[in-house]
């Protein structure tokens, strides 16, 4: 992937390359930078909500108000979304919300290694949460979740036309679920490496590529925010399908 | 430089895959841009919409994210 323009040389795929730490070869039990992001992402993540919600103050503290906030923000995303028999599975979609947010925002530290950002992480979640769903819906329905494809309020004509579509659409979802997080956490981390070998190559007016990574990384805060926020709610309407799978 | 004529066919359509990104960009631009209209002529019922923005605004986007992969396809795997 090294792109060469006259002795410019930019590699923004490495920053994506999965390292053993203590060097030595990748296996499937080899602690790599991946562990160990993947560790910080589960440590500051629970951090947050033991040290911010163990207070317990009638006033909040910073970090106090900061869990409390993002607690109530998903629990009303679930109601909002899923019904409030969806609720039931609040700790399990905030986990996911708390995990994906927290990858994200570490990944934005410099040096740092996104977890997110790897395909394989993101299929993993966005796999879990079709199965279980899907699981759910046979659980909670029987055969009536298949009801889920055969939209009755279209004509009779019409109705194996959408099936089709329906089923195809279900299954597709697990694919861009994952791809999707996957694809912009990826995307921004190279643009601001691309962006990053102009300012070595510019010299006396290295400022400028600087100033457009400055801007850069502040829409990266905010595409990290967002994707786990789309994540979660995409997570939410697959719930909804599976507690609520009539037309 | 013999042979490499699939790995040329690859990278042009790798390349080509990407001016899907344009019809994901235009979705999303509609969706952002239908509820900010309806945004600005009923305010007080905006707020209550945003979860629909964002699930509008992902269905957009996942179609960008297909051209996407098989950009990625035609890079790595072929």
């Amino acid at each position: 992937m090294a792109e060469e323009s006259g002795g410019l040389v930019i590699k923004p795929m490495d920053q994506f390359r999965v390292e053993s730490l203590f060097g030595g070869d990748v296996s499937w039990y080899t602690p790599t930078n991946v562990t160990l992001w993947m560790a910080l992402t589960v440590l500051a993540a629970s951090a947050l909500m033991v040290f911010g919600a163990r207070g317990r103050a009638m006033v909040p503290s910073r970090a106090q108000s900061a869990a409390e906030m993002t607690y109530g923000f998903i629990y009303k995303m679930i109601e909002d979304v899923a019904g409030h028999d969806a609720v039931r599975f609040f700790p399990y979609i905030f986990t996911l919300f708390m995990f994906v947010l927290f990858a994200n925002l570490l990944g934005l530290i410099p040096f740092a290694f996104t977890t997110t950002s790897h395909i394989a992480v993101t299929a993993v979640l966005a796999f879990t949460v079709f199965l279980s769903v899907t699981a759910l819906g046979f659980i909670l329905h029987g055969t009536t979740f298949l009801k889920l494809f055969w939209v009755s309020s279209a004509p009779l004509a019409l109705r194996p036309v959408l099936a089709l579509i329906e089923v195809i659409s279900y299954f597709v979802r697990p694919v861009s679920h994952s791809i999707r997080l996957a694809g912009a956490m990826m995307a921004g981390h190279a643009v601001a490496k691309v962006f990053a070998g102009f300012a070595a190559a510019l010299g006396a007016f290295f400022f400028l590529p600087i100033l457009a990574v400055t801007a850069l990384y502040a829409l990266e805060l905010l595409v990290a925010v967002i994707q786990a926020y789309v994540f979660t709610i995409l997570t939410c309407v697959y719930l909804k399908d599976a507690l609520h799978p009539a037309h | 430089m013999e042979g490499d004529i699939v790995q040329m066919g690859a990278y042009i359509g790798a390349g080509l895959a990407c001016l899907g990104m344009g019809g994901a960009g235009i979705g999303v631009g509609h969706v952002a841009g239908n509820y900010l209209a309806g945004a600005l002529r009923n305010p007080s019922a905006a707020a209550g919409q945003t979860a629909f923005l964002f699930i509008g605004i992902a269905f957009a986007e996942a179609l960008g994210i297909f051209s996407f992969l098989v950009a990625l396809l035609l890079m790595f795997a072929v």
